[in-house]
Protein backbone atom coordinates (compact mmCIF):
# COMPACT_ATOMS: atom_id res chain seq x y z
CA UNK A 1 0.00 0.00 0.00
CA UNK A 2 1.30 3.62 -1.06
CA UNK A 3 0.40 5.22 2.29
CA UNK A 4 2.46 2.44 4.21
CA UNK A 5 5.93 3.59 2.61
CA UNK A 6 8.60 4.57 4.31
CA UNK A 7 10.32 7.38 2.76
CA UNK A 8 12.74 7.96 5.64
CA UNK A 9 16.41 8.13 5.50
CA UNK A 10 19.16 9.14 8.05
CA UNK A 11 22.44 11.05 7.43
CA UNK A 12 25.19 10.33 9.78
CA UNK A 13 22.53 10.36 12.82
CA UNK A 14 20.77 13.12 11.14
CA UNK A 15 17.14 12.07 10.47
CA UNK A 16 15.39 12.86 6.95
CA UNK A 17 11.77 12.60 6.30
CA UNK A 18 12.59 11.46 2.78
CA UNK A 19 15.54 12.02 0.77
CA UNK A 20 14.34 14.79 -1.05
CA UNK A 21 16.65 17.58 -0.72
CA UNK A 22 17.10 21.32 -2.71
CA UNK A 23 20.64 21.32 -3.62
CA UNK A 24 22.91 24.76 -2.82
CA UNK A 25 22.04 27.47 -5.50
CA UNK A 26 18.60 26.56 -6.90
CA UNK A 27 16.38 27.13 -3.06
CA UNK A 28 17.93 30.38 -2.62
CA UNK A 29 17.90 30.39 1.57
CA UNK A 30 14.42 28.88 1.31
CA UNK A 31 11.99 30.63 2.63
CA UNK A 32 11.42 32.68 -0.77
CA UNK A 33 10.52 28.98 -1.18
CA UNK A 34 7.74 28.88 1.41
CA UNK A 35 5.60 31.86 -0.49
CA UNK A 36 4.52 28.82 -3.23
CA UNK A 37 4.79 25.47 -0.64
CA UNK A 38 5.03 24.00 2.45
CA UNK A 39 8.90 23.30 2.28
CA UNK A 40 8.21 21.57 5.93
CA UNK A 41 7.28 18.23 3.17
CA UNK A 42 11.31 18.70 2.02
CA UNK A 43 13.75 16.02 3.67
CA UNK A 44 16.14 18.82 4.25
CA UNK A 45 17.18 21.96 2.43
CA UNK A 46 21.06 23.14 1.43
CA UNK A 47 21.02 26.93 1.23
CA UNK A 48 22.80 29.21 -0.87
CA UNK A 49 26.63 28.79 -1.58
CA UNK A 50 28.29 30.95 1.46
CA UNK A 51 31.75 32.84 1.89
CA UNK A 52 33.55 34.60 4.66
CA UNK A 53 32.68 38.09 2.88
CA UNK A 54 29.72 39.32 0.57
CA UNK A 55 30.02 38.56 -3.07
CA UNK A 56 28.01 40.55 -5.77
CA UNK A 57 28.97 37.60 -7.85
CA UNK A 58 29.45 38.11 -11.77
CA UNK A 59 28.36 40.07 -14.09
CA UNK A 60 25.42 39.55 -16.70
CA UNK A 61 24.60 37.37 -18.23
CA UNK A 62 25.00 34.36 -15.75
CA UNK A 63 22.37 31.83 -17.80
CA UNK A 64 22.68 30.05 -21.10
CA UNK A 65 20.47 27.23 -22.18
CA UNK A 66 21.59 23.49 -23.18
CA UNK A 67 19.93 21.04 -24.57
CA UNK A 68 18.34 19.40 -21.10
CA UNK A 69 19.81 21.66 -19.26
CA UNK A 70 21.36 25.09 -18.49
CA UNK A 71 24.70 26.68 -17.61
CA UNK A 72 25.02 29.25 -14.52
CA UNK A 73 28.15 31.19 -13.70
CA UNK A 74 26.29 33.41 -10.55
CA UNK A 75 29.66 33.54 -9.06
CA UNK A 76 29.01 32.88 -5.67
CA UNK A 77 26.84 35.68 -5.02
CA UNK A 78 25.85 35.61 -1.37
CA UNK A 79 25.66 38.22 1.87
CA UNK A 80 28.43 36.54 3.31
CA UNK A 81 28.32 34.00 6.40
CA UNK A 82 27.67 36.87 9.29
CA UNK A 83 24.78 37.70 7.32
CA UNK A 84 23.59 34.30 6.79
CA UNK A 85 23.63 33.30 10.51
CA UNK A 86 22.34 36.38 11.50
CA UNK A 87 19.38 36.78 9.21
CA UNK A 88 19.08 34.20 6.41
CA UNK A 89 18.90 31.21 8.86
CA UNK A 90 16.64 32.54 11.84
CA UNK A 91 14.11 33.60 8.30
CA UNK A 92 14.55 30.09 7.12
CA UNK A 93 13.71 28.78 10.90
CA UNK A 94 10.77 30.69 11.70
CA UNK A 95 9.06 28.98 8.25
CA UNK A 96 11.21 25.62 8.51
CA UNK A 97 11.72 22.97 11.47
CA UNK A 98 13.15 20.34 9.43
CA UNK A 99 17.19 19.84 9.04
CA UNK A 100 19.44 23.03 7.79
CA UNK A 101 22.31 21.95 5.46
CA UNK A 102 24.74 25.01 5.35
CA UNK A 103 26.95 25.00 2.04
CA UNK A 104 30.28 26.85 2.75
CA UNK A 105 32.71 27.93 0.27
CA UNK A 106 36.25 29.89 0.19
CA UNK A 107 39.12 30.83 -1.48
CA UNK A 108 41.51 29.58 1.30
CA UNK A 109 41.93 27.02 3.84
CA UNK A 110 41.48 30.07 6.05
CA UNK A 111 38.67 31.18 5.32
CA UNK A 112 36.82 27.79 4.68
CA UNK A 113 37.53 27.48 8.60
CA UNK A 114 36.50 30.54 9.54
CA UNK A 115 33.03 30.03 7.58
CA UNK A 116 32.71 26.36 8.37
CA UNK A 117 33.31 27.40 12.19
CA UNK A 118 30.47 30.27 12.28
CA UNK A 119 28.26 27.60 10.53
CA UNK A 120 29.41 24.95 13.11
CA UNK A 121 28.00 27.36 15.83
CA UNK A 122 24.65 28.63 14.37
CA UNK A 123 22.37 26.44 16.08
CA UNK A 124 20.01 26.33 13.02
CA UNK A 125 22.33 24.15 10.83
CA UNK A 126 22.47 20.40 11.04
CA UNK A 127 25.08 19.74 8.45
CA UNK A 128 27.83 21.34 6.87
CA UNK A 129 28.38 21.25 3.37
CA UNK A 130 32.04 22.28 1.91
CA UNK A 131 31.67 22.93 -1.54
CA UNK A 132 35.71 22.43 -2.86
CA UNK A 133 34.56 23.36 -5.98
CA UNK A 134 36.50 27.27 -5.67
CA UNK A 135 39.33 27.87 -6.29
CA UNK A 136 42.20 28.41 -4.78
CA UNK A 137 43.74 31.68 -4.28
CA UNK A 138 46.82 30.36 -2.77
CA UNK A 139 47.44 26.96 -4.87
CA UNK A 140 47.44 28.73 -8.50
CA UNK A 141 43.82 29.56 -8.98
CA UNK A 142 43.10 25.64 -9.15
CA UNK A 143 40.61 24.77 -7.71
CA UNK A 144 40.34 22.93 -4.13
CA UNK A 145 38.28 20.14 -5.32
CA UNK A 146 40.53 18.90 -7.93
CA UNK A 147 43.45 17.78 -6.07
CA UNK A 148 43.76 15.17 -3.57
CA UNK A 149 46.15 16.95 -1.58
CA UNK A 150 43.70 20.00 -1.30
CA UNK A 151 41.04 18.18 -0.60
CA UNK A 152 42.81 16.57 2.26
CA UNK A 153 43.73 19.31 3.50
CA UNK A 154 40.99 21.61 4.05
CA UNK A 155 38.93 18.34 4.75
CA UNK A 156 40.69 17.98 7.93
CA UNK A 157 41.25 21.72 8.72
CA UNK A 158 37.72 22.37 8.70
CA UNK A 159 36.84 18.86 10.53
CA UNK A 160 39.27 20.58 13.04
CA UNK A 161 36.89 23.13 14.19
CA UNK A 162 33.55 21.34 13.14
CA UNK A 163 31.34 19.38 15.22
CA UNK A 164 28.23 18.76 12.80
CA UNK A 165 28.21 16.40 10.38
CA UNK A 166 31.20 17.44 7.54
CA UNK A 167 30.20 16.47 4.00
CA UNK A 168 32.61 17.26 1.39
CA UNK A 169 30.79 18.41 -2.26
CA UNK A 170 33.03 17.25 -4.87
CA UNK A 171 33.53 18.66 -8.31
CA UNK A 172 32.75 16.50 -11.32
CA UNK A 173 35.94 18.19 -13.19
CA UNK A 174 38.41 15.64 -12.35
CA UNK A 175 40.30 12.53 -13.95
CA UNK A 176 39.45 10.51 -10.77
CA UNK A 177 36.49 10.90 -8.39
CA UNK A 178 37.41 7.60 -6.36
CA UNK A 179 40.73 9.12 -5.61
CA UNK A 180 39.38 12.59 -4.60
CA UNK A 181 36.39 10.92 -2.67
CA UNK A 182 38.55 8.63 -0.73
CA UNK A 183 41.76 11.60 -0.17
CA UNK A 184 38.51 13.44 1.97
CA UNK A 185 37.11 10.16 3.77
CA UNK A 186 40.74 9.70 4.87
CA UNK A 187 40.90 13.70 6.07
CA UNK A 188 37.80 12.96 8.08
CA UNK A 189 35.18 13.66 6.31
CA UNK A 190 31.62 12.49 7.69
CA UNK A 191 29.88 12.01 4.04
CA UNK A 192 29.94 13.20 0.58
CA UNK A 193 27.98 14.84 -1.84
CA UNK A 194 28.28 14.68 -5.48
CA UNK A 195 28.44 15.94 -8.31
CA UNK A 196 28.60 19.99 -8.28
CA UNK A 197 28.51 21.14 -11.68
CA UNK A 198 30.32 19.96 -14.70
CA UNK A 199 32.67 23.11 -16.38
CA UNK A 200 30.77 24.17 -19.41
CA UNK A 201 30.58 26.45 -22.41
CA UNK A 202 27.99 27.95 -24.57
CA UNK A 203 28.93 30.68 -27.84
CA UNK A 204 25.91 32.56 -29.85
CA UNK A 205 26.59 31.96 -33.35
CA UNK A 206 25.20 35.91 -34.48
CA UNK A 207 27.47 37.38 -32.08
CA UNK A 208 30.53 34.71 -32.02
CA UNK A 209 30.98 35.63 -28.37
CA UNK A 210 30.23 33.54 -25.24
CA UNK A 211 26.68 33.89 -24.36
CA UNK A 212 27.56 34.38 -20.47
CA UNK A 213 29.47 37.23 -19.54
CA UNK A 214 31.87 35.31 -17.63
CA UNK A 215 32.87 32.73 -20.81
CA UNK A 216 32.44 29.63 -18.71
CA UNK A 217 30.08 28.10 -16.23
CA UNK A 218 28.14 25.49 -14.55
CA UNK A 219 26.59 23.14 -16.94
CA UNK A 220 23.90 21.18 -14.72
CA UNK A 221 20.09 19.91 -15.36
CA UNK A 222 18.65 16.32 -16.95
CA UNK A 223 21.66 16.15 -19.47
CA UNK A 224 23.94 15.54 -16.67
CA UNK A 225 22.45 12.77 -14.37
CA UNK A 226 23.76 9.64 -16.40
CA UNK A 227 27.57 11.21 -14.88
CA UNK A 228 26.04 12.12 -11.45
CA UNK A 229 24.34 8.37 -11.32
CA UNK A 230 27.91 6.95 -12.39
CA UNK A 231 30.32 8.90 -10.14
CA UNK A 232 27.92 8.66 -7.12
CA UNK A 233 28.30 4.24 -8.13
CA UNK A 234 31.96 4.65 -7.45
CA UNK A 235 32.38 6.85 -4.70
CA UNK A 236 29.98 4.94 -2.74
CA UNK A 237 31.69 1.61 -3.83
CA UNK A 238 35.00 3.10 -2.66
CA UNK A 239 33.84 5.00 0.47
CA UNK A 240 32.41 3.62 3.77
CA UNK A 241 30.47 7.05 4.62
CA UNK A 242 26.93 7.97 3.29
CA UNK A 243 26.99 9.96 -0.08
CA UNK A 244 23.98 12.15 -0.77
CA UNK A 245 24.10 12.28 -4.68
CA UNK A 246 22.82 15.41 -7.01
CA UNK A 247 22.78 16.31 -10.54
CA UNK A 248 20.11 16.11 -13.32
CA UNK A 249 17.85 15.01 -10.99
CA UNK A 250 13.98 15.37 -11.96
CA UNK A 251 11.60 12.62 -11.48
CA UNK A 252 10.90 10.27 -8.26
CA UNK A 253 12.11 7.67 -10.73
CA UNK A 254 15.59 9.37 -10.93
CA UNK A 255 15.82 9.68 -7.11
CA UNK A 256 15.36 5.45 -7.03
CA UNK A 257 18.10 5.43 -9.61
CA UNK A 258 20.03 7.55 -7.47
CA UNK A 259 19.56 5.43 -4.57
CA UNK A 260 19.95 2.22 -6.05
CA UNK A 261 23.57 3.75 -7.03
CA UNK A 262 24.49 4.31 -3.23
CA UNK A 263 23.17 7.83 -2.72
CA UNK A 264 21.47 7.97 0.82
CA UNK A 265 19.83 11.44 -0.11
CA UNK A 266 19.53 13.43 -3.12
CA UNK A 267 19.86 16.43 -4.13
CA UNK A 268 17.34 18.38 -6.60
CA UNK A 269 19.01 21.67 -8.49
CA UNK A 270 18.16 22.89 -11.65
CA UNK A 271 14.46 21.29 -11.77
CA UNK A 272 13.51 23.43 -9.14
CA UNK A 273 14.31 26.48 -11.49
CA UNK A 274 11.83 25.42 -14.19
CA UNK A 275 9.21 23.99 -12.18
CA UNK A 276 9.12 25.64 -8.59
CA UNK A 277 7.10 23.00 -7.41
CA UNK A 278 9.92 20.24 -8.83
CA UNK A 279 10.46 19.17 -4.96
CA UNK A 280 7.06 18.58 -3.57
CA UNK A 281 6.10 17.28 -7.04
CA UNK A 282 8.86 14.08 -6.70
CA UNK A 283 8.10 13.42 -2.62
CA UNK A 284 4.56 12.85 -3.36
CA UNK A 285 5.01 10.54 -6.74
CA UNK A 286 7.67 8.67 -4.61
CA UNK A 287 4.87 6.24 -2.70
CA UNK A 288 3.38 5.42 -5.81
CA UNK A 289 6.71 4.37 -7.26
CA UNK A 290 7.88 2.11 -4.42
CA UNK A 291 4.25 0.32 -5.09
CA UNK A 292 5.74 -0.27 -8.42
CA UNK A 293 8.97 -1.34 -7.73
CA UNK A 294 7.95 -3.54 -5.28
CA UNK A 295 9.94 -1.33 -2.49
CA UNK A 296 8.62 -0.88 1.12
CA UNK A 297 11.22 1.19 2.32
CA UNK A 298 13.35 3.76 0.86
CA UNK A 299 16.98 2.68 2.98
CA UNK A 300 16.68 -0.71 1.95
CA UNK A 301 17.77 0.43 -2.00
CA UNK A 302 20.91 2.39 -0.72
CA UNK A 303 23.46 1.04 -3.13
CA UNK A 304 21.30 -2.04 -4.42
CA UNK A 305 23.16 -1.42 -7.75
CA UNK A 306 26.35 -2.62 -5.96
CA UNK A 307 24.69 -6.19 -5.73
CA UNK A 308 26.18 -6.27 -1.87
CA UNK B 1 0.60 18.27 -7.13
CA UNK B 2 -1.77 17.96 -4.04
CA UNK B 3 -3.29 21.02 -2.58
CA UNK B 4 -2.29 20.19 0.82
CA UNK B 5 0.80 21.32 0.63
CA UNK B 6 0.40 24.85 -2.19
CA UNK B 7 0.26 27.91 -0.74
CA UNK B 8 0.42 30.27 -3.62
CA UNK B 9 -0.36 28.82 -7.37
CA UNK B 10 2.01 29.62 -9.36
CA UNK B 11 1.59 27.35 -12.60
CA UNK B 12 -1.41 27.46 -14.86
CA UNK B 13 -2.15 25.43 -18.03
CA UNK B 14 -3.71 28.48 -20.33
CA UNK B 15 -5.66 27.70 -23.81
CA UNK B 16 -4.21 29.36 -26.67
CA UNK B 17 -7.12 30.95 -28.73
CA UNK B 18 -4.98 32.96 -31.61
CA UNK B 19 -1.31 33.29 -32.48
CA UNK B 20 -0.58 35.43 -35.27
CA UNK B 21 2.24 37.10 -36.50
CA UNK B 22 1.68 41.44 -36.64
CA UNK B 23 5.02 42.38 -38.04
CA UNK B 24 8.47 41.64 -39.53
CA UNK B 25 9.28 39.54 -36.46
CA UNK B 26 6.66 40.38 -33.89
CA UNK B 27 3.82 38.05 -33.13
CA UNK B 28 0.88 38.32 -30.94
CA UNK B 29 -0.68 35.51 -28.58
CA UNK B 30 -4.14 35.67 -26.81
CA UNK B 31 -4.62 32.68 -24.42
CA UNK B 32 -7.81 31.71 -21.90
CA UNK B 33 -7.27 31.01 -18.69
CA UNK B 34 -8.27 28.34 -16.70
CA UNK B 35 -11.58 28.51 -15.17
CA UNK B 36 -10.45 28.29 -11.86
CA UNK B 37 -7.77 31.31 -12.35
CA UNK B 38 -8.62 34.22 -10.16
CA UNK B 39 -10.26 37.40 -11.95
CA UNK B 40 -7.17 39.10 -10.61
CA UNK B 41 -4.69 37.11 -11.19
CA UNK B 42 -2.39 39.19 -13.18
CA UNK B 43 -2.44 41.97 -10.82
CA UNK B 44 -0.50 44.91 -12.27
CA UNK B 45 0.54 46.12 -16.16
CA UNK B 46 4.39 45.40 -15.81
CA UNK B 47 4.42 41.62 -14.71
CA UNK B 48 5.04 38.76 -17.20
CA UNK B 49 5.04 35.45 -17.53
CA UNK B 50 7.34 32.26 -17.81
CA UNK B 51 6.01 30.33 -20.74
CA UNK B 52 7.13 26.43 -20.98
CA UNK B 53 8.26 25.23 -24.15
CA UNK B 54 8.34 21.82 -25.48
CA UNK B 55 12.00 20.53 -25.76
CA UNK B 56 13.73 23.87 -23.42
CA UNK B 57 15.07 23.70 -20.39
CA UNK B 58 14.27 27.25 -19.35
CA UNK B 59 11.08 28.84 -19.52
CA UNK B 60 10.62 31.94 -22.38
CA UNK B 61 9.70 35.10 -19.97
CA UNK B 62 7.20 37.31 -21.98
CA UNK B 63 5.29 40.18 -20.17
CA UNK B 64 1.63 40.67 -20.48
CA UNK B 65 0.63 42.82 -22.75
CA UNK B 66 -3.05 43.04 -21.62
CA UNK B 67 -5.27 41.07 -19.19
CA UNK B 68 -8.53 41.34 -18.99
CA UNK B 69 -10.94 39.93 -15.60
CA UNK B 70 -12.33 37.44 -18.07
CA UNK B 71 -9.36 35.62 -18.09
CA UNK B 72 -8.51 36.80 -21.59
CA UNK B 73 -4.21 37.02 -21.47
CA UNK B 74 -2.68 38.74 -24.81
CA UNK B 75 1.32 39.08 -25.20
CA UNK B 76 3.44 40.10 -27.87
CA UNK B 77 6.60 38.41 -28.65
CA UNK B 78 9.64 38.36 -30.75
CA UNK B 79 10.89 35.70 -33.06
CA UNK B 80 14.46 35.86 -31.94
CA UNK B 81 15.54 32.53 -31.29
CA UNK B 82 14.15 28.73 -31.69
CA UNK B 83 12.11 29.03 -28.38
CA UNK B 84 10.13 32.18 -29.64
CA UNK B 85 10.13 30.52 -33.02
CA UNK B 86 8.68 26.94 -31.57
CA UNK B 87 6.16 29.01 -30.01
CA UNK B 88 5.25 30.77 -33.73
CA UNK B 89 4.29 27.68 -34.65
CA UNK B 90 1.74 26.71 -32.23
CA UNK B 91 -1.83 26.07 -32.88
CA UNK B 92 -5.17 27.62 -31.39
CA UNK B 93 -6.38 25.10 -28.91
CA UNK B 94 -3.26 23.95 -27.69
CA UNK B 95 -2.74 24.09 -23.76
CA UNK B 96 0.34 26.21 -22.61
CA UNK B 97 1.67 25.87 -19.07
CA UNK B 98 3.42 29.01 -17.93
CA UNK B 99 4.15 30.59 -14.42
CA UNK B 100 2.25 33.47 -13.57
CA UNK B 101 2.19 36.40 -12.56
CA UNK B 102 5.88 37.03 -12.21
CA UNK B 103 7.47 40.19 -11.52
CA UNK B 104 6.62 43.81 -9.44
CA UNK B 105 4.75 45.47 -12.20
CA UNK B 106 4.41 49.27 -12.42
CA UNK B 107 2.93 51.74 -10.03
CA UNK B 108 0.30 53.51 -11.37
CA UNK B 109 -0.65 56.27 -8.78
CA UNK B 110 3.05 57.14 -8.58
CA UNK B 111 2.99 57.72 -12.39
CA UNK B 112 0.62 61.16 -11.44
CA UNK B 113 -1.47 62.74 -12.95
CA UNK B 114 0.21 62.97 -16.75
CA UNK B 115 2.46 60.08 -17.18
CA UNK B 116 5.29 59.78 -20.11
CA UNK B 117 5.38 56.07 -21.46
CA UNK B 118 7.96 55.14 -23.22
CA UNK B 119 8.61 51.86 -25.42
CA UNK B 120 11.08 50.74 -27.47
CA UNK B 121 11.00 47.43 -29.96
CA UNK B 122 8.85 44.65 -28.08
CA UNK B 123 9.43 46.62 -24.83
CA UNK B 124 6.28 49.00 -26.28
CA UNK B 125 4.15 45.23 -24.64
CA UNK B 126 3.61 46.08 -20.75
CA UNK B 127 3.07 49.78 -21.91
CA UNK B 128 -0.51 49.33 -23.60
CA UNK B 129 -1.79 47.50 -20.59
CA UNK B 130 -0.10 49.94 -18.38
CA UNK B 131 -1.42 52.95 -20.52
CA UNK B 132 -5.23 51.59 -20.41
CA UNK B 133 -4.95 51.40 -16.70
CA UNK B 134 -3.33 54.80 -16.22
CA UNK B 135 -6.79 55.60 -18.78
CA UNK B 136 -9.10 53.54 -16.25
CA UNK B 137 -7.30 56.30 -13.65
CA UNK B 138 -8.94 59.08 -15.18
CA UNK B 139 -5.69 60.47 -16.62
CA UNK B 140 -4.07 60.85 -19.60
CA UNK B 141 -1.21 58.91 -20.60
CA UNK B 142 1.35 60.32 -23.52
CA UNK B 143 3.40 57.34 -25.34
CA UNK B 144 6.47 57.45 -27.30
CA UNK B 145 6.91 54.38 -29.38
CA UNK B 146 10.29 53.09 -31.06
CA UNK B 147 11.55 51.21 -33.53
CA UNK B 148 14.36 49.96 -36.06
CA UNK B 149 12.80 50.60 -38.77
CA UNK B 150 9.60 50.39 -40.49
CA UNK B 151 9.04 46.47 -40.83
CA UNK B 152 9.30 46.34 -37.38
CA UNK B 153 6.31 48.89 -36.36
CA UNK B 154 3.68 47.41 -34.46
CA UNK B 155 0.56 47.84 -32.01
CA UNK B 156 0.23 51.82 -32.77
CA UNK B 157 -3.24 51.49 -33.37
CA UNK B 158 -3.93 49.91 -30.11
CA UNK B 159 -2.47 52.37 -28.45
CA UNK B 160 -4.21 54.99 -30.36
CA UNK B 161 -7.18 53.75 -29.64
CA UNK B 162 -6.61 54.02 -26.16
CA UNK B 163 -4.98 57.32 -26.23
CA UNK B 164 -4.50 60.30 -29.20
CA UNK B 165 -1.11 61.41 -28.11
CA UNK B 166 0.81 58.71 -29.60
CA UNK B 167 4.12 59.27 -31.08
CA UNK B 168 6.46 56.96 -33.28
CA UNK B 169 9.91 57.44 -33.64
CA UNK B 170 12.29 54.44 -36.29
CA UNK B 171 16.32 54.48 -36.04
CA UNK B 172 15.98 54.75 -39.98
CA UNK B 173 13.20 57.16 -40.51
CA UNK B 174 10.82 54.57 -42.26
CA UNK B 175 8.05 55.96 -39.85
CA UNK B 176 7.44 58.82 -37.64
CA UNK B 177 10.56 60.64 -35.94
CA UNK B 178 13.82 59.79 -37.71
CA UNK B 179 15.56 58.73 -35.07
CA UNK B 180 14.87 57.21 -31.38
CA UNK B 181 13.05 57.56 -28.33
CA UNK B 182 14.85 60.22 -27.51
CA UNK B 183 14.50 62.26 -30.73
CA UNK B 184 11.15 62.66 -30.15
CA UNK B 185 9.76 66.14 -28.60
CA UNK B 186 7.74 64.97 -25.91
CA UNK B 187 10.88 62.54 -24.11
CA UNK B 188 13.10 65.63 -25.05
CA UNK B 189 10.17 67.27 -22.81
CA UNK B 190 10.30 65.20 -20.28
CA UNK B 191 10.40 67.50 -17.07
CA UNK B 192 7.16 68.93 -18.07
CA UNK B 193 5.21 65.30 -16.93
CA UNK B 194 4.96 64.09 -13.65
CA UNK B 195 6.63 60.72 -14.40
CA UNK B 196 7.58 58.29 -16.62
CA UNK B 197 7.36 54.52 -17.20
CA UNK B 198 10.09 52.69 -19.92
CA UNK B 199 10.77 49.56 -21.34
CA UNK B 200 13.28 48.64 -23.92
CA UNK B 201 16.54 47.19 -24.76
CA UNK B 202 19.42 48.19 -22.40
CA UNK B 203 21.08 50.83 -24.58
CA UNK B 204 17.76 52.71 -24.57
CA UNK B 205 17.01 51.76 -21.06
CA UNK B 206 20.53 53.37 -20.03
CA UNK B 207 20.27 56.48 -22.42
CA UNK B 208 16.91 57.63 -20.33
CA UNK B 209 18.03 56.63 -16.93
CA UNK B 210 21.23 58.55 -17.26
CA UNK B 211 19.03 61.51 -19.12
CA UNK B 212 16.20 61.20 -17.02
CA UNK B 213 17.86 60.35 -13.41
CA UNK B 214 14.19 60.56 -11.66
CA UNK B 215 10.79 59.75 -11.62
CA UNK B 216 10.85 56.90 -13.92
CA UNK B 217 9.84 53.43 -13.68
CA UNK B 218 12.32 51.29 -15.76
CA UNK B 219 11.26 47.94 -16.34
CA UNK B 220 14.13 45.87 -17.51
CA UNK B 221 15.10 42.91 -19.73
CA UNK B 222 17.96 40.25 -19.18
CA UNK B 223 18.21 36.77 -19.32
CA UNK B 224 17.11 34.66 -16.33
CA UNK B 225 16.35 31.61 -15.21
CA UNK B 226 13.76 30.98 -12.56
CA UNK B 227 11.58 33.76 -12.54
CA UNK B 228 10.67 33.45 -8.94
CA UNK B 229 14.25 34.78 -7.10
CA UNK B 230 16.06 31.70 -5.80
CA UNK B 231 18.54 31.19 -8.51
CA UNK B 232 20.25 34.77 -8.68
CA UNK B 233 20.76 34.48 -12.31
CA UNK B 234 19.45 37.80 -13.00
CA UNK B 235 20.86 40.22 -10.24
CA UNK B 236 21.97 43.74 -10.83
CA UNK B 237 23.46 46.26 -8.16
CA UNK B 238 20.95 48.96 -7.16
CA UNK B 239 21.63 51.91 -4.78
CA UNK B 240 19.91 49.45 -1.82
CA UNK B 241 21.67 46.40 -3.09
CA UNK B 242 21.84 43.67 -4.89
CA UNK B 243 18.34 42.54 -6.48
CA UNK B 244 16.73 39.93 -8.42
CA UNK B 245 15.36 41.52 -11.99
CA UNK B 246 13.22 38.55 -11.88
CA UNK B 247 11.09 39.16 -8.65
CA UNK B 248 12.08 42.47 -6.97
CA UNK B 249 11.32 44.02 -11.10
CA UNK B 250 11.16 43.45 -13.60
CA UNK B 251 10.86 47.72 -12.86
CA UNK B 252 13.08 49.74 -10.92
CA UNK B 253 12.67 53.10 -10.11
CA UNK B 254 14.90 55.49 -11.84
CA UNK B 255 16.43 56.58 -8.69
CA UNK B 256 17.33 53.46 -7.71
CA UNK B 257 19.88 52.18 -11.03
CA UNK B 258 23.33 52.04 -11.34
CA UNK B 259 24.26 52.60 -15.33
CA UNK B 260 27.51 51.47 -16.10
C1 LIG C 1 21.98 28.61 -10.47
C2 LIG C 1 22.83 27.60 -9.72
C3 LIG C 1 23.56 28.00 -8.60
C4 LIG C 1 24.36 27.08 -7.90
N1 LIG C 1 25.03 27.49 -6.77
C5 LIG C 1 25.74 26.58 -6.04
C6 LIG C 1 26.39 26.95 -4.82
O1 LIG C 1 26.30 28.10 -4.37
N2 LIG C 1 27.10 26.00 -4.14
C7 LIG C 1 27.19 24.70 -4.59
O2 LIG C 1 27.81 23.87 -3.93
N3 LIG C 1 26.56 24.32 -5.73
C8 LIG C 1 25.85 25.21 -6.45
N4 LIG C 1 25.20 24.80 -7.61
C9 LIG C 1 25.31 23.41 -8.02
C10 LIG C 1 24.10 22.61 -7.59
O3 LIG C 1 23.96 22.61 -6.19
C11 LIG C 1 24.21 21.16 -8.11
O4 LIG C 1 25.33 20.55 -7.53
C12 LIG C 1 24.35 21.08 -9.62
O5 LIG C 1 23.57 22.08 -10.24
C13 LIG C 1 23.94 19.72 -10.18
O6 LIG C 1 22.60 19.42 -9.88
P1 LIG C 1 21.37 19.68 -10.92
O7 LIG C 1 21.74 19.04 -12.21
O8 LIG C 1 20.18 19.05 -10.25
O9 LIG C 1 21.24 21.16 -11.05
C14 LIG C 1 24.42 25.73 -8.33
C15 LIG C 1 23.68 25.34 -9.45
C16 LIG C 1 22.88 26.24 -10.15
C17 LIG C 1 22.10 25.77 -11.34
Amino acid sequence: MEKDKDLSVSLCGVKLQNPVVPASGCFGFGYVMSEYYDINCLGAISIKGTTREPRAGNPLPRVAECEAGMINSVGLQNPGIDAVVAQELPKLREVYSRPIIANISGFSIDEYVECCAKADAAPQVDIIELNVSCPNVHGGGMSFGTQCESVAEVTRAVKAVAKKPLFVKLSPNVTDIVAIARAAEEAGADGICLINTLLGMRIDIRTRRAIVANVMGGFSGPAIFPVAVRMVWQVAQACGIPVMGCGGVSTARDVIEMMMAGATAVQVGAANLRDPYACPRIIEALPAEMERLGISSLSEIIGAAHGK
Amino acid sequence: MTNKMMRKQLEYDFTLVRNERLAEKTWLMELQAPADAPADLIARPGQYVNIEVEGKFLRRPISVCDWTSDGRLTLLYDVVGEGTAAMSAWQPGRSVNMLAPLGNGFDVNALGERPLLIGGGIGIAPLYWLAKAIVAAGRKPTVVLGFNKGADVVFVDQFREVTDEVYVATANGECGVKGFVTDVDAVKDAASFSAYAACGPYPMMRALGTMLPERGQLSLDERMACGFGICMCCCIATRSGLKGICKAGPVFRSEDLIWK
